[in-house]
């Protein structure tokens, strides 16, 4: 009867299924690659901090990658000259919104904006696919369309690196019609480099986090036996 | 046993026992501790289900004293700051970021939103199937249900204040629900926002009311919950009344002092609690999306409606059961039938103690009737909260349709399937099971 009722209570939530709209690559990289980090963050800063700002992200957090305060100075701050300054966008964002026909958002959590509920992942594979899926479109005032976010306002920004993409009409799948800086692989650890920041940059703690807690979790282990043994010894006489 | 019949202490001649005489002669201390804590005799077969008292008071513990931190950096502001960014939500994302172990502060009270009524609902669960809240318990019982609702209320209050887009979309979505009631709905969610719509106004009063207002309410009714226990006694999972059975000291036979036995053995129960909680809080904070929804990321915007507005999922069930109704009835529009029937789903657990007609309390000691009605509620439950996540179709509203009348068939029906059913004998003293 009892496994009867347990079966019946399940059945129900297994009969439905959901399905995802656009196939998107699982993004490679780990956030524990520090040399993979700071590319990243190289690329952010040259790339993306030009129109989109990482507002709630301090530049001296940006040590926390393994770089000394002159490196970032020298290397990543260009929008502010204090090391304790906020990653803010220099572009005003009444003046975007007329250029692309939206303020672009604000990137500091935007890998964790982007995930899904059940899958907390998904937030970097959306942008590890999104960022490779530009191509050219002559109907868009930007030149460039996306398949993952469709009629985009945001034009390719790395197209120098990656070359342009044109959309088969037929198979419906992009290919490299004028090629860039980087062959496509290189292109590919570039992109993923530079998701695995924005990872990062979502929680900089996060690593930490998940260290902390396997200690917090062996001690409360720990304090279980002890919890048990005492419970245990007060119980005995109890029948 | 009610406090303040107890002797008062006599000192032994120490320093301390003298302190203690003094003290005792001006305050019920003894009285208290013996009468809730060391003389208070609680049934000995408590089993599992008996934890989630405790810990719902462990969490509200976790949310006042995290919650105290996080208002200190926490600011209720829906203006934008220079960079274009809500204060409210950049105050949040500042916890995170630069408070030292604002993070922690901030996951721990997040996650104890869920565990609060992950508990509660357990917690419920068991007063169900024990016939926990029948004669003499029904007041115990009422104040429970008032704790839940403040609880329901606090939750909501406590979602709009990160100020991101389900935050924003959710409450605007949930007040506009007052606006169904005939001739006062306009005004009333006026009133409630204090504004046409969800603004800084909105956001000042729901800080005011989350972190003064319904925090008193919910403490309050948490000392008249346990004090009203205190009064009669717990029930057990036989439904035996020990206080039926009493030996010559008047103690009940099947009772054990609450302290230290139920102490040391809810110490067991908190630990386990606290590694499931931890296991969520450091390796999943976003609780698979669940507890932390990926759209509260984006900060609030009143100009972009979200493709999928979702409460969170403890509030999915009674969600379900508004979208479910799609009639107008006399006149009046569906979404107020709607509004009216998820009311009443929730107050609908006050009637309890009045619905259950069976002539035992416990399901160990009730027949297959009882058995399959609950299971068919639970079901229905997780049914409801399920689809209450998902954006609506027209198969999810037939579903929810179903399960809607499952669920309130349940209480409705209970006068008549309580009484119907086969019962078992139940014996005179409790029984333990190993």
């Amino acid at each position: 009867m009892k496994k009867f009722l347990i079966a019946l209570l399940f059945a129900p939530i297994m009969a439905f299924a959901s399905g995802a709209a656009v196939h998107l690559d699982k993004w490679p990289g780990s956030v524990s690659d520090k040399a993979a980090l700071q590319n990243g963050a190289k690329l952010f800063v040259n790339y993306c901090l030009n129109c989109h700002g990482a507002s709630y992200m301090r530049y001296k957090n940006l040590m926390d990658l393994g770089l000394t305060e002159q490196q970032v100075k020298d290397n990543l701050m260009f929008t502010s000259d204090k090391i304790g300054g906020l990653m803010a966008v220099a572009a005003r964002s009444d003046e975007q919104k007329l250029w692309f026909g939206a303020t672009p958002p604000d990137l500091t959590i935007i890998a964790r904006a982007r995930g899904e509920a059940g899958n907390a992942g998904a937030g970097a594979d959306w942008l590890y696919t999104y960022l490779r899926s530009f191509y050219r479109d002559p109907n868009r005032p930007t030149g460039w369309n996306n398949v993952v976010f469709e009629n985009v306002g945001m034009p390719h920004v790395l197209y120098g690196l990656q070359g342009q993409q044109v959309r088969n009409h037929e198979t419906h799948k992009l290919e490299l019609a004028v090629p860039g800086q980087l062959p496509p692989a290189e292109f590919d650890k570039a992109v993923s480099d530079l998701v695995g920041f924005m990872v990062w940059m979502g929680e900089p703690q996060q690593e930490f986090r998940r260290k902390l807690g396997f200690f917090v979790l062996a001690f409360l282990g720990l304090l279980f036996v002890v919890a048990y043994a005492l419970k245990k010894e007060y119980w005995k006489d109890i029948h | 046993m009610a406090a303040g019949n107890f002797e008062k202490y006599k000192s032994d001649g120490s320093l301390a026992g003298n302190a203690l005489e003094w003290l005792d002669a001006r305050f019920p201390a003894t009285s208290m501790w013996k009468g809730h804590l060391s003389e208070y005799y609680a049934p000995k077969n408590f089993n599992f289900w008996y934890f989630f008292g405790s810990l719902a008071l462990l969490v509200l513990v976790i949310q006042i004293v995290t919650g105290i931190f996080l208002v200190m950096h926490y600011k209720p502001d829906a203006a934008l700051n220079a960079n274009g960014v809500p204060i409210a939500f950049a105050s949040v994302e500042y916890i995170m970021r630069d408070v030292p172990g604002g993070w922690l502060i901030r996951y721990m009270h997040s996650t104890g939103a869920s565990a609060f009524f992950i508990v509660v609902y357990l917690h419920m669960f068991r007063g169900l199937i024990y016939g926990s809240y029948r004669k003499p318990r029904e007041l115990t019982w009422l104040f429970g249900v008032g704790i839940f609702l403040v609880l329901m209320g606090e939750a909501f209050f406590g979602y709009l204040l990160p100020w991101g887009q389900m935050s924003f979309w959710g409450a605007q979505v949930i007040v506009n629900l007052f606006g169904a009631i005939p001739v006062i709905g306009n005004d009333l969610s006026i009133i409630i926002r204090g504004d046409f719509v969800v603004g800084d106004a909105t956001l000042n009063r729901f800080f005011s009311f989350h972190v003064i207002a319904f925090p008193l309410v919910l403490l309050g009714l948490v000392a008249a919950h346990v004090l009203a226990l205190h009064e009669t006694g717990s029930n057990n999972p036989d439904g035996v009344e020990i206080k039926a059975n009493k030996d010559e000291n008047g103690i009940p036979r099947d009772g054990i002092p609450f302290h230290p036995y139920y102490t040391v053995k809810d110490i067991v129960g908190v630990v386990v609690f606290l590694m499931v909680f931890s296991a969520v809080m450091f390796f999943a904070p976003e609780g698979g999306g669940y507890f932390l929804e990926t759209p509260n990321f984006y900060p609030a915007d009143p100009l972009k409606t979200p493709p999928h507005i979702a409460p969170v999922w403890y509030f999915t069930p009674y969600y379900s059961i508004l979208r479910a109704m799609v009639w107008n009835f006399f006149g009046l529009d569906a979404k107020f039938w709607g509004v009216v029937a998820m009311g009443a789903s929730v107050v609908i657990f006050a009637l309890l103690p009045w619905l259950d007609r069976s002539p035992v309390k416990s399901i160990r000691y009730r027949g297959p009737i009882t058995k399959v009605m609950i299971t068919i509620f639970v079901i229905c439950f997780f049914i409801l909260g399920y689809l209450g996540t998902l954006s609506p179709s027209p198969m999810g509203e037939i579903i929810s349709q179903i399960c809607t009348v499952f669920y309130f068939g349940f209480f409705l029906g209970m006068p008549w399937w309580s009484r119907m059913d086969k019962f078992k004998p139940v014996p005179d003293r409790v029984t333990m099971h190993k």
